[in-house]
């Protein structure tokens, strides 16, 4: 399923937070929004997640308007996770992610054997079937985050959108969290994050969006894209873009640093 | 499954206290009715009831019964002055530990009780203002009813015109216009005539069962099942919405209905409990806390093991409440003197935090 973004424009009260934003996500592919704070990505996920309608332009998941697509209908297409947060009130895992079968299962009804049963196959593929009767705020933010991207699995839906699902966690958690996301674009996903980190964008990324000020700088594979032009354009920062491993991946270096 | 095993047995062993309670509650009281012929007295109305249903079908039937062995004032005070205490307390605490519950997860809050959106402020005023005009009892309940409802409707109308987060908003609204209400019962008691009316509002406030009659049980219970099987119903989905609005919808969970349909339901029955009972403050909040501590946070479990634990809850009190002093101490002091030391232990303990 791909998901396509064409000429989005959107503002609150008087200021436009998105002027124009194109994109294009596709199957199999992880795609980072890069871009400092405060240049509309949540808001840009707020759009394509339904969550807000009044926009100008348009968003497809294979072609279809997700404006036109009921809430459940559009779970069953585009699953959120959330950076791993802390809930007012405690779940078991298994609980938590049973949650995101909630749009299969009729208004008055809870979920039955299929519905378990899908929970703990996504629980196991995910790595995390030992936490199943922790408490969901027992465990560390790196599980939290990996029972959430099984939470979207159970969805059943085949575009994964993530909001910096990275920020709060440590290194190692980091790599866990990434590397499970390169596993499910490998199964023909397609997952879109927002990140600060262009290294995650070399890293692990098929393609980046680079979005500054509501609009679209730069789109296209992180090589091409993330250059050292692109990141003082977007940080202000002066950066060397370094190439390592027969340029099979590249870093990022603050220029102070690198030049000494 | 572990958890799974933990919640049915809990809510079996709740259901057991409740029965035990009730068998209880008709021993007590100042007129002894011994438990042998308890029994026979109840099984003597089933089977007649069961008679004069089925006397169409089976021929006979009506006749049905056990013959009359015992003193007929015995079976008047089990039967007409009992019974329908017993069934209106249970049906009371039932009603407000699951508004509680509901409320305390459609609005992400631990902290929620049933009183939020100024359900018992509209009931105490109109209540008041019933006794002032002189109503008689059944236009009191009525009153405070239509008024409790009205002043959430009021607070809902006036969360609508502001803008901002929809939750909070709606709580300041209820916290706004009940205490509007309660200022508007605060004059009628300033012009209320202090020898009988005060006495009467003062003593509505406090929260009694002492009037409970066959009538009311009938009166309350149908706003009472009716708002009482949504919320078992959308149990699940509760669970959902205590994510958060943005969650809940990425899941495929229409946020703003299930909320709405979840506040009329347990503001109906918050105005049915208290428009028959008085103002009976912190079951709402200490019950659903006790039942999550038993069962888990899981709507699933919670619901029903708040609606039996908050039915022999209010049915213990009240027993205490009629028996422990020649005179009937008002139910709502009894479960204030529960209540707020809970509430202090609530905030001060260790571990799980709010």
């Amino acid at each position: 399923m791909s998901i396509e973004v064409r000429d989005l424009r959107f503002g609150y009260g008087s200021g436009e937070v998105l002027r124009g934003v194109s994109f294009t996500a596709k199957s199999g592919e992880l795609t980072s929004i890069l871009g400092p704070n405060g240049v509309g990505k949540s808001t840009l996920f707020r759009c394509l997640l339904g969550l807000l309608k009044g926009y100008a332009g348009s968003i497809a998941v294979d072609g279809e308007d997700t404006r036109r697509l009921t809430a459940a209908k559009l779970a069953r297409r585009v699953a959120y996770i959330p950076q791993s947060h802390y809930p007012s009130f405690n779940y078991s895992v298994f609980n938590m992610v049973l949650m995101g079968t909630t749009s299969q299962i009729s208004l008055l009804s809870s979920p039955g054997e299929a519905q378990r049963a899908a929970a703990q196959a996504a629980l196991e593929r995910v790595g995390v079937a030992h936490l199943r009767d922790k408490g969901y705020t027992h465990i560390s933010g790196g599980e939290r985050q990996l029972v959430l991207i099984a939470r979207a699995l159970v969805q059943n839906a085949r575009v994964l959108v993530l909001d910096e699902p990275t920020a709060n966690l440590d290194y190692g958690n980091q790599i866990r969290v990434m590397e499970q996301l390169r596993l499910l674009t490998g199964e023909g996903y397609t997952v879109i994050q927002s990140t600060h980190n262009p290294e995650q964008a070399f890293l692990f990324s098929h393609s980046v969006v680079a979005m500054k000020e509501g609009r679209v700088l730069a789109e296209g594979p992180p090589a091409r894209v993330v250059t050292e032009e692109l990141m003082a354009a977007l940080y202000g920062a002066e950066i060397r873009v370094a190439s390592l491993y027969g340029d099979r991946v590249r870093v990022c270096v603050p220029r102070s640093v690198a030049e000494g | 499954m572990e958890e799974n095993r933990r919640g049915r047995i809990a809510l079996l062993g709740l259901g057991a206290a409740l029965l035990v309670l009730v068998f209880v509650s008709f021993l007590l009281g100042r007129y002894p009715v011994p438990p042998g012929m308890l029994l026979r007295i109840l099984l003597h109305k089933l089977l007649a009831g069961l008679g004069s249903l089925l006397s169409p079908l089976v021929p006979g039937a009506a006749g049905w019964g056990l013959g009359q062995s015992w003193d007929g004032s015995m079976e008047a005070v089990a039967w007409n002055i009992r019974l329908p205490r017993i069934l209106l307390s249970c049906l009371v605490g039932c009603c407000l530990s699951v508004a509680g519950a509901s409320y305390q997860g459609v609005f992400q809050n631990p902290m929620a009780s049933p009183d939020i959106l100024g359900a018992t402020n509209g009931a105490a005023f109109g209540a008041s203002l019933a006794i002032l005009l002189g109503a008689a009892s059944q236009m009191i309940t009525l009153s405070a009813f239509c008024f409790s409802i009205l002043t959430v409707a009021a607070a809902f109308f006036v969360s609508r015109l502001a803008g901002g987060k929809r939750v909070l908003t709606l709580v300041l609204a209820g916290i706004m216009v009940g205490s509007l209400f309660s200022a508007g019962t605060s004059f009628v008691k300033l012009v209320a005539d202090p020898s009988n009316q005060l006495p009467e509002i003062t003593y509505w406030l406090m929260g009694s069962l002492s009037g409970a009659k066959w009538k009311q049980v009938g009166l309350a219970v149908i706003p009472m099942a009716a708002g009482l099987l949504p919320l078992l119903l959308l149990r699940w989905r509760v669970n959902v919405l205590t994510l958060g609005d943005d969650e809940a919808r990425t899941m495929g969970v229409n946020a703003g209905r299930i909320r709405l349909i979840v506040i009329l339901c347990a503001t109906l029955i918050t105005a049915a409990s208290v428009a028959v009972s008085g103002m009976i403050g912190w079951v709402g909040l200490v019950i659903p806390h006790l039942s999550r501590k038993l069962v888990g946070n899981d709507y699933r479990r919670l619901t029903p093991a708040s609606m039996l634990f908050g039915a022999a809850f209010m049915l213990a009190v009240d027993d205490v409440s009629r028996n422990l002093l020649t005179v009937e101490i008002p139910i709502g002091i009894l479960t204030a003197f529960v209540g707020a030391p809970f509430f202090i232990w609530l905030i001060t303990r260790k571990g799980d935090a709010f």
